[in-house]
């Protein structure tokens, strides 16, 4: 019997998320509730400096003003923000030695395919575990100093290098840009801090590895990356949770910094917890990125979107300074009843500033995928020139998949190009392959990562691998 | 939802509350809905999704005096060559006498609600009901009147209409309403030029409703050509059933706002769908196009071409939606939007969008804004032709590729003339 796509949605059907698991960590955790006594409670459990708190108590101020957005192509029930606990942390002594590590940490890593012991690492990629709400280990860091690199968690980075911190945090989001960045901003309780001095090119990569293990938690996490002039980074994101039943709640905020020539490259891999098959549990993923680009400076994220049941999120690029170039490569993948809003803004305000934005959207079961994008070019952005492409793939006919681009464009030397098409895998192209010897489960194989391999070729090498199997999962059932 | 704006919405009641409307029970009964639904509506805001890039501030601020019926000399607003039975609406008001033709019924719609002709009370209002749109209710509830065409089955209309739609006076406010009904087969065109004589600020809520029956073909031309600081908004709701052909052309060349609302709901299969549209904005015109495209069964095809060229401080908005529900498999759907900045005070907002919830279909949308290409140009010099003959060349090219669709050979020469003089 000849293998079809019939079969194959049968398969996406059945397929179980393989990081579900949970841990069993001691941990510290707060009761649930948000109050400004919750937020002082953080502070004080961080040991943190008075501006911080400060810092935080005003954006708990604005955001209880603030009214939960609503235009977002999604519907989840009401979330009560007063039922969930905003700290945990698994018990751990002061100063952390890997050998002291708890060994069910440990296994967690293990299973999750981090590998943290510096002499045994692969592929010399630098991490920082982050579990629940705090930062667990950062590896490579010694190394890294010797190139002036700081790269630590953000409560060390508040404690180590304050002004680096006071400097740069809330610029590029600030505190009331939107609900969920000010409910970071108030609860915020770890995430990792990275700072690359003027000229150096960061020899590794850098990652962080984000888990919520606990139910009923929310985590919200920082990053801050502030690259110096002429200076390089490539940054990896990635992100599981276990399987719960009920939703858990992920709100965080990445802030780029681009001086004057300098590369941030910023890859995510994300893949919460989608829910199950009938929709119940999983990630709500309310995420602000954004970074800024100065004179010659350049930012690419690239994402590869797979998990949380709903996600709301839009790296954003502002092309401040001239000849700046903003890139957004992005696979979004949703399946049963996952829901996707997700895209980016580029901004352009300086002259000869560029922005490529290619994003593929793949919907399955009963899921529905948005790609929601603004491209604005200022008065002043002379040659500011834009190329956007978004595709979507839908795969049954229960999953919408939809585009939202918003082109605004003041100044007559702009070039705007946006396309997008929306199909299904089409029957000539599996016959094209049929023909030439290939079965069909290798067809929909083949023409599935052709189509998303635009967007895997920009990952690092470490991340395309493990972004192929993701893809797999969501898309291919059990093979390979 | 703040005390200065309700005053505004109670200003403008308050300024209709004037006309009295001498109707049977049912009509009545549909204005009152539409006035219900007014209670629970405001004007948008900045945050108004629909409305973000349109100010109403120029409208809204406003103080109006009702459009009163007037004779006016039509003779500057005909097409020149044009064979065209020619219906006249002044402020709301239908003036001009009509001549019957063969199996087509044409009348003011207040003289068609009094005779309770054809399909009048099957389709009116059926399709502008509930949209909770303010300006739609402020014509649903208050209207006063406009054209009714109703073509008979079968029936092939040779000779196209020519409603020519004006408003006078100085901060005149008026809201024409038409209804055209093409029945089972049959065929016609219709032209409706929106055109003033003198006065400023004066505005017109424009609403038309179009069905399309079975195998029916139906062309809607619009021109809208309103000196520089009069104000329209006009909503377009069209219904079409199975094996239709409806097309639409707008031609916007003058307007200091200009909203235009269209809706299509394709209702059965087989249909084709036709948008084009053109605006060309000047001074500091403010020209916002809307269109939805709302694919309710399968084998359906539809193709939107929209185009602007934006100088001095203009503004043009497009936002378009193609809904693609899960019964429409096979459907075809393409959106274009093409956009020329010739200055740096211009601004052009395009926002073409696609919701698709059928997998076997094919849907693709383009958004450009630029310039001419310096190629091109290039290539024209090299044959001899000046730099800036060049640059007309290929703006009035882009301009003229909108409207090729106008079927009608007399609206398409005027067309043409109309762009290059408008463009010189």
């Amino acid at each position: 019997m000849a293998y079809t796509e019939d079969d194959l949605k049968e398969e996406l059907k059945n397929k179980e998320y393989k990081y579900g698991f949970t841990s069993e960590i001691e941990s510290d955790k707060i009761p649930v509730g948000l109050s400004e006594g919750v937020v002082r409670l953080i502070s004080e459990k961080k040991n943190e400096p008075e501006w911080l708190l400060e810092y935080r108590l005003n954006a708990f101020r604005i955001w209880q003003k603030m009214v939960e957005p609503q235009w977002a192509h999604v519907r989840y029930p009401k979330i009560d923000f007063q039922a969930l606990s905003y700290y945990s942390a698994p018990k751990m002594k002061g100063d952390v030695k890997w050998e002291d590590i708890d060994p069910e940490m440990k296994a967690t890593m293990d299973k999750l395919g981090i590998s943290m012991d510096e002499q045994k690492a692969l592929s010399g990629v630098a991490v920082d575990f982050v579990f629940d709400s705090v930062s667990v280990k950062t590896s490579f860091q010694e190394k890294l100093k010797e190139l002036g690199i700081i790269f630590c968690s953000f409560s060390e980075a508040v404690h180590n290098h304050p002004d680096l911190v006071k400097k740069y945090m809330g610029t590029i989001v600030p505190t009331s840009d939107n609900f969920y960045a000010a409910l970071n901003s108030a609860v915020f309780s770890d995430g990792s801090f990275c700072y690359i001095p003027k000229g150096v090119r960061c020899p590794m990569e850098l990652s962080t590895y984000f888990r919520i293990n606990e139910a009923n938690t929310g985590q919200f996490e920082r990053t801050l990356v502030v690259a110096d002039e002429d200076s390089y980074v490539s940054y990896l994101e990635g992100c599981t949770a276990p399987s719960r039943d009920e939703n858990q709640l992920h709100a965080a905020i990445v802030e780029l910094i681009a001086l004057d020539g300098a590369e941030i490259k910023y890859s995510t891999v994300q893949n919460w917890f989608p829910g199950d098959k009938e929709g119940k549990g999983g990630v709500y993923n309310f995420v602000t990125k954004r970074g800024i680009c100065h004179k010659n400076a350049k930012i690419s994220w690239t994402q590869v979107e797979t998990g949380s049941a709903v996600t709301w999120k839009y790296p954003s690029c502002i092309l401040k300074g001239d000849n700046s170039v903003g890139e957004f490569y992005s696979v979004a993948v949703t399946n049963h009843y996952q829901q996707a809003d997700t895209g980016t803004k580029m901004i352009h305000l300086g002259k000869n500033t560029k922005s490529t934005i290619i994003s593929k959207g793949i919907s399955a079961g009963h899921s529905n995928n948005s790609y929601r994008g603004l491209v604005q070019i200022h008065k002043n952005a002379s040659n500011a020139r834009n190329f956007t492409q978004c595709d979507s793939l839908l795969m049954g006919d229960q999953c919408g998949a939809h585009t939202f681009p918003y082109i605004e464009a003041k100044n007559s030397s702009a070039k705007i190009e946006h396309e997008a098409t929306t199909s299904k895998i089409g029957e000539d192209q599996i016959f094209y392959c049929n023909q030439r010897g290939i079965n069909t489960e290798k067809a929909i194989n083949l023409i599935v990562n052709g189509y998303a391999k635009e967007v895997l070729n920009k990952l690092p090498m470490e991340f395309a691998v493990e972004a192929q199997k993701l893809l797999e999962i969501s898309l291919e059932g059990s093979v390979g | 939802m703040t005390t200065a704006e309700l005053t505004k919405k109670d200003t403008f009641l308050a300024t209709f509350s004037a006309l009295q409307f001498n109707e049977d029970s049912y009509f009545k009964g549909l204005r009152n809905d539409a006035k219900n639904e007014l209670n629970e509506l405001d004007f948008p805001t900045s945050k108004t999704e629909y409305w973000k890039y349109t100010r109403l501030g120029k409208i809204v601020n406003n103080t109006y005096t009702l459009g009163q019926p007037e004779k006016i000399d039509v003779s500057n607003f005909l097409i020149p060559n044009l064979d065209a039975q020619v219906l006249v609406i002044v402020n709301g008001h239908v003036v001009a006498d009509f001549t019957s033709v063969d199996g087509v019924t044409v009348t003011s719609l207040s003289a068609a609600k009094k005779q309770n002709i054809g399909g009048l009370k099957k389709y009116f209002n059926t399709l502008s009901q509930n949209k909770k749109e303010i300006f739609l209710a402020f014509n649903n509830a208050f209207h006063t009147d406009g054209i009714y065409i109703e073509v008979a089955k079968n029936k092939i209309v040779e000779k196209p209409f020519h409603i020519i739609n004006i408003t006078t006076g100085n901060n005149t406010i008026s809201q024409s309403r038409n209804l055209v009904v093409a029945n089972v087969g049959s065929q016609v065109k219709i032209i409706e030029s929106f055109v003033n004589v003198g006065g400023e600020k004066n505005f017109n809520n424009h609403v038309s409703e179009f069905v399309v029956a079975e195998n029916a073909v139906l062309e809607y031309n619009k021109i809208q050509d309103k000196k520089e600081t009069n104000f329209s908004i006009a909503t377009e709701q069209i219904y079409q059933e199975a094996n239709s052909n409806f097309t639409i052309n707008t031609a916007t060349f003058n307007g200091a706002l200009v909203r235009n609302n269209l809706t299509i709901e394709v209702d059965a299969s087989n249909c084709e769908t036709n948008l084009n549209g053109l605006y060309l904005g000047k001074n500091k015109d403010h020209i916002d196009n809307h269109t939805v495209v709302d694919h309710k069964k399968p084998h359906c095809n539809s193709n939107e071409v929209y185009k602007g060229i934006l100088d001095d401080e203009s503004t043009g908005v497009f936002n378009g939606k193609v809904f693609v529900r899960q019964d429409a498999q096979i459907t075809n759907a393409f959106q274009q939007n093409n956009n020329i900045l010739l200055t740096d005070n211009a601004a052009a907002y395009s926002k073409p969008e696609l919701e698709i919830y059928a997998d076997d279909v094919k849907c693709s949308h383009g958004s450009t804004t630029g310039q001419i290409d310096e190629e091109a140009i290039f290539y024209l010099q090299s044959r001899g032709i000046s730099k800036k003959g060049a640059l007309k060349l290929m703006i009035n090219a882009f301009a003229k590729d909108a409207l090729e669709k106008v079927s009608i050979e007399a609206l398409h020469t005027y067309v043409d003339n109309k762009i290059e003089q408008e463009l010189s």
